[in-house]
């Protein structure tokens, strides 16, 4: 096949139409963003096999195979487990904008979970983040809350 | 018990970021043509067909019916097997499992990308949750980014240990005619290159690339004549463990690597893999899997990497020459890139990677790592048996 290239003679076609999809957050998760707007904290949900509490709730354990019943409330604090500060720009499929950098991206592991919840801490200088800190959930005035992953704003480090 | 099976043929496309002459289907073609040439078939003896890309990517549904125009799989049994970065090994060993289960002969491995015609990053961030992910999650950088803080941290590796991956892997990409990257760097340049999620840097990263890459297995009875070098797949291996970011273990490392090379060295009677293996070609999409994986697969202890590094145990001229094709951080048309990993592995096998060739190849190794963290293992052989 031919490789060579002619670039004034080479179109192409562009899509940048809206196309909207509809996900379930299912009967768990419905919960966890109601609680949030409740009661301003989280809930975890407990395998009755391994133990595990996982945050946010979900309804099956991968590695135990089996369904999960017993929520368990948690706090609106947790520990920084692993974060990068991200710099280089980029299309968000959330947004079909360009997401605002920099930005911290935080696996946080919420108090009394044993899995990690992933989300943003308001802190871009990477010598004042540390794997480690302690850190606080800022949630949106509950009468703003749309029952989604934005009604967190975002987490502070409070040490 | 399953056939023999061994690699009788490879093409890969010229790898280039931006390839507007050719459509998908054109370089599946100019792939699917150059491994059929490699092993003087021509498409009517192929049995079968695996192929696979990344899902999103283009915006292609149906590759595999989309593609048969490029891949000669008109009228033909085909698959497509896709996941993620792992993408083409699993249809290496997918097509490995057609031979080997005694249904097919001769089969097909498709793997290929057009980086080009979308947002690569945006095209990853849809393989996260859409509900809990994808609102914080950046692609693979920064998810990798924090593997690399979690590695330094405690085996005190620093980023110019890193650096050193990527000016080895650039530095062999010289000598491969189809790499997309094929000029040298420093590691000064990697450390003055821009941060992009500390301390990934620029340079410390594969590139986007439009390329395509297409791999000929063959049964025991047949590979002979079609090959004078066959090469043997002696085992594969394939660990998919997550699917929430949050469940991995960052004191446990990647686990997937550890338990599948495990299993593969097991299958091959590799107790020594540094000293067993002749050539690896792995899936290091960034300087510093370089480090943490090669550990992972028992090249060298936890904490030793750095060092096995820079003493240039890993070079062409080494103990376990590491990606003489230049690797991922030189070429990277994702569904095709772990595919290339078992394709160059075979070329080396075969004796034919020109300059590139490490001398007297018995046992090559190959990866692929993708999903979330994800791991696939083969190792090929010059050995039958």
């Amino acid at each position: 096949m031919n490789t060579g290239r002619d670039y004034s003679k080479l179109l192409t076609v562009t899509f940048n139409k809206p196309m909207p999809y509809e996900w379930s957050i299912g009967k768990w998760g419905s919960r966890f963003f109601q609680e949030i707007k409740e009661r301003q904290r989280f809930i975890g949900i407990r395998c009755p096999k391994c133990g595990k509490v996982y945050t946010p709730p979900r309804r099956l354990c991968g590695p135990c195979f089996v369904e999960l019943h017993e929520l368990a409330p948690l706090s609106d604090t947790g520990v920084i487990r692993a974060f990068s500060t991200v710099n280089y720009p980029f299309l968000d499929p959330n947004t079909g904008r360009q997401r605002p950098i920099p930005y911290t991206y935080g696996y946080i592991q919420i108090d009394g979970s044993d899995s990690i919840f992933s989300h943003v801490i308001d802190e871009v200088d990477v010598s004042k983040i540390e794997v480690g800190m302690k850190v606080q959930a800022v949630f949106k005035k509950p009468e703003d809350m749309e029952g989604n992953i934005n009604d967190i704003v975002h987490f502070t480090i409070i040490g | 018990m399953p056939r023999r099976v061994a690699i009788v043929g490879a093409g890969q496309t010229d790898h280039r970021s931006h390839r507007p002459d050719a459509t998908g289907r054109e370089l599946i073609h100019e792939a699917v043509t150059r491994a059929l040439a490699d092993c003087e078939l021509t498409i009517k003896e192929i049995d079968a067909i695996v192929i696979g890309n990344m899902d999103h990517f283009e915006s292609i549904n149906y590759v595999d019916a989309w593609s048969v125009e490029g891949s000669g799989g008109v009228m033909k049994p085909i698959m497509k097997v896709t996941t993620g970065g792992t993408t083409g090994t699993s249809v290496a060993v997918a097509a490995y499992y057609h031979v080997a289960s005694g249904m097919f002969d001769r089969v097909l491995a498709i793997g290929w990308e057009k980086n080009s015609e979308s947002d690569t990053t945006a095209a990853i961030i849809t393989c996260s949750d859409p509900i809990w992910d994808r609102f914080s999650y950046s692609g693979a950088i920064p998810s990798l980014a924090t593997e690399a803080t979690g590695y330094m941290k405690w085996s005190g590796a620093t980023q110019e240990d890193a650096a050193r991956v990527a000016v080895r892997d650039r530095a062999h990409a010289v000598n491969n005619p189809y790499a997309h990257l094929r000029k040298p760097i420093t590691v000064e340049e990697v450390m003055a290159s821009p941060m992009l999620a500390y301390p990934i840097k620029l340079l410390d990263v594969c590139p986007r690339t439009d390329g395509a890459c297409a791999v000929v297995f063959a049964s025991e009875g047949l590979a002979e004549k079609m090959a004078s070098k066959p090469a043997w797949v002696k085992a594969c291996a394939v660990r998919h463990s997550l699917t929430w970011f949050g469940d991995f273990d960052f004191n446990a490392g990647l686990m997937s690597l550890q338990r599948a090379s495990k299993e593969a060295y097991a299958k091959a009677g590799i107790t020594s893999p540094a000293d067993q293996l002749d050539v690896a070609e792995l899936y290091l999409p960034y300087s510093y899997a370089g480090l943490k994986w090669i550990e992972d697969l028992g090249f060298c202890g936890p904490g030793q990497a750095p060092k096995f590094v820079a003493d240039g145990q890993t070079d062409m001229d080494g103990r376990i020459p590491v990606n003489p094709s230049g690797g991922v951080i030189s070429t990277n048309c994702i569904g095709a890139t772990a595919l290339l990993r078992v394709a160059e592995a075979a070329i080396q096998i075969m004796g034919k990677g020109g300059a590139r060739q490490v001398p007297d190849v018995k046992n090559a190794l190959a990866t692929g790592f993708g999903g979330c963290y994800w791991s696939d293992v083969v190792i090929l052989s010059s050995q039958k048996s």
